[in-house]
């Protein structure tokens, strides 16, 4: 079966649009792990910034909607690390509260904003900007750099991640904390603050990541939208290996995981949709299980800090 | 040091009581009556013998079932998030196996219907076990991921092979009645109840009286004292225990089907698997209060939907209460026990 240049063009962008809120969470949550704090309210978080991006852009445009989103991301996060950094509260149990907490915020308020029936939002949207040049460039320059602003900026933000994590004495620190928290205390690192900025700067991430959901793929709000993209994004951190350019590459093979069902749409294969709908989980249960064995966590991931 | 056993009970109910006075708050600020909307949902769990039997309690059952699993769990040191999936799992099973039971008599159907649900669920979480044991996958992500994957099975096994027979809507046929639970007179309260409330008993009984259970105490005390002894019995018994996890969930979704819908549809669960934390948690991993706590949060849910249909405030609100209550919880504990180190160091 052939396929023609359409069909490819059409799989690529529709790859990177999908990858784009999990790049962004991803990279966030990349920063709470490498500081020993795994945080599943990072799904709330998303699911925040969401609303909040739906709620700033009907009242102030997209570009409202979308620093919206971010603040909403930030201040869920800082709940989230409160209990489980400041009081030392179990972070996987903190993390499914907060996540819980969001979806029934976010649910009610939706509810008593738009009415019961959740009528249909028409938002200002982030429409693709193309980057001269580089747009036309065949195969990857429509799919790279004819996107949204927000995909350029998690694209910026692999690099800078990168920057900060391997090249400041901060990003050192920081990593110091993950493997070890009471060493780096000792060497003069006030760890649990540093956790709480990394943590709390992962949720902004998030909020953002939501807010590139409602701003720039779907156009608008709907209950519970994310469906799970949060936790797709700790997966990718796990599978990317901690690292900001596996995580660019894990959450492009997500991306892609996705946008095959439109590929398989456009060939006319009579494949049942849910299948599509199971790909990405299965697919990183299995790279887990092949690829993550060699290697290692921070090693005090999970661990409140003393 | 023994602390007296009134404590983490008023602990508990402090926690409670913070997440419905959240609640209320919440409710102000988006404009609705809080009174009007918390007296909505006390009618609607508590309002009558009928309501609390057929709404409360009902709903009691797989939040039971499936916090006593995540106990279970959370004893060897494993955290079972997947409860949501093996819910499902143990739904899809029933229902299939459920479907060709007509010819055969009532109660060894409904036995079989349960039987296989529990199966269902064990087999689900056995990956999240085995992935653990094998290569270390940790089983909060594997557990949840799972969790995508069973909805969209329900959501295929509704619009494929169990679709009902018209081909129209997306569920499947009705149950024979061999297959369903018998229910109490005048209510829609089925002998799950009895089930769920034995298994509690069970727990009980196993994590107080057993070696299994001594050990399990052991694990969830301090896993690294426990491996430098046990080395690995400890892996054995967490995957072990995810197993048991996963068939309590697993038959929460049997009894789901076989007693209250008698089909299965793509939204059985309203989140059970993740309200069933919460329940585990204010619990305190006490089998005797995941039976009260478990009440609690039938009520809850029981009277949002009341709440909604009464008084026009949207139900899913009441995840602002759970949340909040598990937050407070956590807090509780966490304040507690730096107290109890302080005074021990």
């Amino acid at each position: 079966m052939m396929l023609d240049a359409g069909v490819v063009d059409g799989f690529l962008s529709a790859s990177v649009r999908v990858a784009t809120p999990l790049l962004l969470a991803a990279l966030g949550e990349m920063l709470a792990e490498r500081g020993g704090v795994i945080n599943l309210g990072v799904e709330g978080a998303m699911l925040c910034g969401a609303l909040a991006a739906a709620l700033g852009a009907a009242s102030g445009g997209a570009w409202t909607g979308l620093a919206a989103s971010g603040v909403a991301g930030l201040a869920l996060a800082t709940i989230f690390a409160l209990a489980a950094i400041g009081a030392r509260a179990d972070q996987i149990i903190s993390g499914t509260a907060t996540t819980l907490l969001a979806v029934g915020l976010t649910g009610a308020v939706y509810q008593a904003v738009f009415g019961s029936a959740g009528a249909g939002l028409s938002l200002p949207t982030l429409v693709p900007v193309p980057i001269p040049g580089l747009a036309d460039v065949p195969v990857i320059g429509p799919s790279f750099f004819n996107q949204p602003v927000t995909t350029y900026l998690a694209l910026v933000a692999v690099p800078l991640c990168w920057w900060f994590l391997f090249r400041t004495r901060t990003g050192l620190a920081l990593r110091a904390v993950g493997e070890s928290p009471e060493h780096a205390r000792a060497a003069g690192v006030a760890a649990r603050w540093l956790q709480f900025a990394a943590t709390v700067t992962g949720g902004a991430f998030a909020g953002l990541a939501g807010g590139t959901l409602v701003l720039a793929q779907v156009g608008t709000f709907a209950e519970r939208m994310t469906a799970g993209r949060g936790f797709i994004a700790i997966a990718i951190v796990v599978l990317g290996r901690w690292h900001p350019v596996g995580v660019l590459g894990a959450a492009l093979l997500f991306g892609a995981a996705t946008a095959l069902q439109f590929v398989f749409q456009a060939m006319g294969l009579a494949v049942p949709y849910q299948l599509f709908l199971m790909l990405p989980y299965v697919l990183t249960l299995l790279l887990l299980a092949g690829l993550v064995g060699g290697v290692k966590a921070p090693a005090a991931l999970g661990r409140a800090a003393e | 040091m023994k602390r007296p056993r009134v404590v983490p009970l008023l602990l508990s109910l402090a926690s409670l009581g913070a997440g419905l006075a959240v609640l209320a708050v919440f409710f102000s600020v988006l404009g609705y009556d809080p009174v009007l909307a918390l007296g909505a949902m006390v009618r609607g769990a508590f309002g009558s013998w009928y309501a609390f039997a057929s709404g409360t309690l009902v709903r009691a059952i797989p939040l039971m079932l499936i916090a006593l699993g995540f106990t279970v769990g959370l004893r060897a040191g494993v955290l079972n998030i997947g409860g949501e999936g093996q819910f499902y799992a143990g739904a899809v099973a029933a229902a299939w196996i459920g479907l060709k039971l007509g010819a055969w008599p009532g109660f060894a159907a409904t036995t079989a219907v349960l039987a296989v649900a529990v199966v269902a669920g064990a087999c689900w979480v056995a990956v999240p076990a085995w992935l653990r044991l094998r290569f270390g996958v940790l089983e909060v992500i594997s557990t949840l991921l799972l969790n995508f994957v069973a909805e969209a099975l329900v959501s295929y096994m509704v619009q494929g092979p169990l679709q009902e027979s018209q081909h129209i809507y997306p569920q499947s046929d009705q149950l024979p009645l061999a297959a369903r639970m018998p229910v109490f007179p005048g209510t829609r309260l089925h002998l799950g109840i009895l089930l769920a409330l034995s298994c509690s008993m069970i727990a009980w009984y196993v994590f107080r009286r057993t070696m299994t259970g001594f050990e399990l105490r052991a694990v969830g005390r301090g896993p690294r004292a426990a491996r430098v002894t046990g080395g690995l019995r400890v892996q054995r018994l967490g995957a072990m225990a995810l197993l048991v996890s996963g068939a309590l969930a697993g038959l929460a979704g049997g009894t789901e089907v076989s007693g209250v819908s008698y089909a299965l549809y793509p939204n059985l669960s309203p989140g059970y698997g993740f309200t069933a934390i919460a329940v585990a948690l204010l619990a305190r991993q006490s089998p005797m209060g995941i039976v009260l706590s478990a009440i609690l949060f039938g009520a809850l849910e029981a009277g949002a939907g009341a709440m909604q249909r009464d008084a026009g405030v949207p139900a899913v609100a009441v995840y602002v209460a759970e949340a909040v209550t598990i937050i407070a919880v956590l807090l509780a504990d966490a304040l507690s026990s730096r107290r109890r180190d302080m005074v021990t160091a």
